[in-house]
């Protein structure tokens, strides 16, 4: 049965939308048929991350507002034949996501799909909502800093009350990603460690995404993490949580601070 | 080499355990007020409205501010009643 599952923050440049390539392309790359939706309108870079952004024609305002057919909007990856793009406007306004259009879409592509990944955009403003409104799923995407930890638990809220599936009487099932985590300065006391995060907001995790220039890297290129270093840290924690959200037990790896002496000297040069 | 041990020869006091617990606090106090309705939007509201049945008001000039204090808190109600309101009303009509 096809899942909704949104990524969301609250807060801006968290890493929501690389985490939706991804984990998007986690899910594929294991065999299931994924689409990730972009819900920020008028910002839209999911394109840019995954590498599509000339092949944009129509996007889910156009599907929303019935100019374009849904089939027209979605975009095949041209690495992983299961794996498609829903990309936002980037002309229109936010308010064109009418409740009752996102509703269709969503119903639509859970017809068409296994996962529907939602992008949601920073904020708790329409698109954040509309981006969560139909989700069974939620991955929280937190950085280990007080910011982020508290806007994160006001999205928590806001998945507890106002979700359809809260309105229902019924359990967003929520997840907590942690990522840029830097375990040399958690280990120098710098930074909350992950036990803090998780105890404050009450929420299982996902799984932690260590800080890496493979990151910035893949974005440069256009390709999802997972795919551009597949044996880098974050591919490798990326593919972990994946798994995790199909249910599988995994054991969590919590980054360790590399203390070998060229590591040493390297930091040290970079410091 | 523990956390306490490294923290004590750098001479450094650690920063997670202060943002740990200063969010504790806040969140605490944030998640109290979640799904209460806006108390300064309802008084707004309803001075408003009590007050324009007596005298004419322009509604962007009335200021409800709630400051809180450690021992009170005091509750400012700021509303600017205009001398001519009514004859610019007039005029312009």
């Amino acid at each position: 049965m096809a899942k909704v599952l949104v990524v969301t923050s609250g807060k801006g440049g968290v890493g929501k939308t690389t985490t939706t390539a991804a984990l998007g392309a986690a899910l594929a790359q294991r065999g299931d048929k994924v689409v990730v939706v972009d819900f920020d309108v008028g910002l839209r870079n999911l394109d840019l991350v995954m590498g599509a952004e000339r092949r944009v024609v129509f996007d889910l305002i156009n599907v929303v507002q019935g100019v374009a057919k849904l089939p027209q909007a979605l975009i095949r990856d041209k690495r992983l034949e299961n794996l498609w793009l829903l990309p936002a406007s980037q002309t229109r306004d936010k308010d064109a996501l009418t409740e009752e259009g996102v509703g269709k879409v969503i119903a639509d592509l859970r017809s068409r799909f296994d996962w529907v990944i939602c992008d949601s955009p920073a904020g708790i403003e329409r698109g954040a909502s509309m981006a969560m409104r139909f989700a069974d799923e939620a991955v929280i995407v937190t950085n280990p800093e007080v910011s982020s930890v508290r806007d994160s638990d006001r999205i928590i809220g806001m998945l507890d009350s106002k979700t359809v599936r809260a309105e229902k009487g019924e359990r967003v099932e929520k997840h907590v990603l942690i990522t840029r985590y830097d375990p040399s300065r958690a280990a120098r006391g710098e930074m909350l460690t992950i036990d803090d995060i998780l105890e404050i907001l009450a929420t299982p995790l996902l799984g932690i995404i260590p800080e890496s220039q493979d990151v910035l890297k893949a974005s440069n290129v256009g390709t999802p993490v997972t795919l551009s270093n597949a044996d880098g840290a974050p591919a490798l924690a990326y593919m972990d949580a994946a798994k995790r959200l199909c249910g599988e037990n995994v054991t969590m790896h919590v980054p360790a601070e590399r203390r070998g002496l060229m590591d040493r000297l390297l930091r040290r040069r970079a410091a | 080499m523990s956390m306490g041990l490294l923290r004590l020869l750098r001479g450094k006091k650690a920063s997670a355990p202060v943002a740990r617990e200063r969010l504790q606090i806040l969140l605490a106090h944030e998640r109290g007020m979640r799904g209460q309705p806006d108390l300064l939007g309802v008084l707004r509201e309803e001075i408003l409205a009590v007050v324009s049945r007596h005298v004419a008001l322009d509604p962007t000039k009335v200021i409800v501010r709630l400051e809180r204090g450690d021992e009170v808190s005091t509750l400012e109600v700021d509303i600017e009643v205009p001398n001519d309101f009514e004859r610019k009303k007039a005029a312009v009509a």
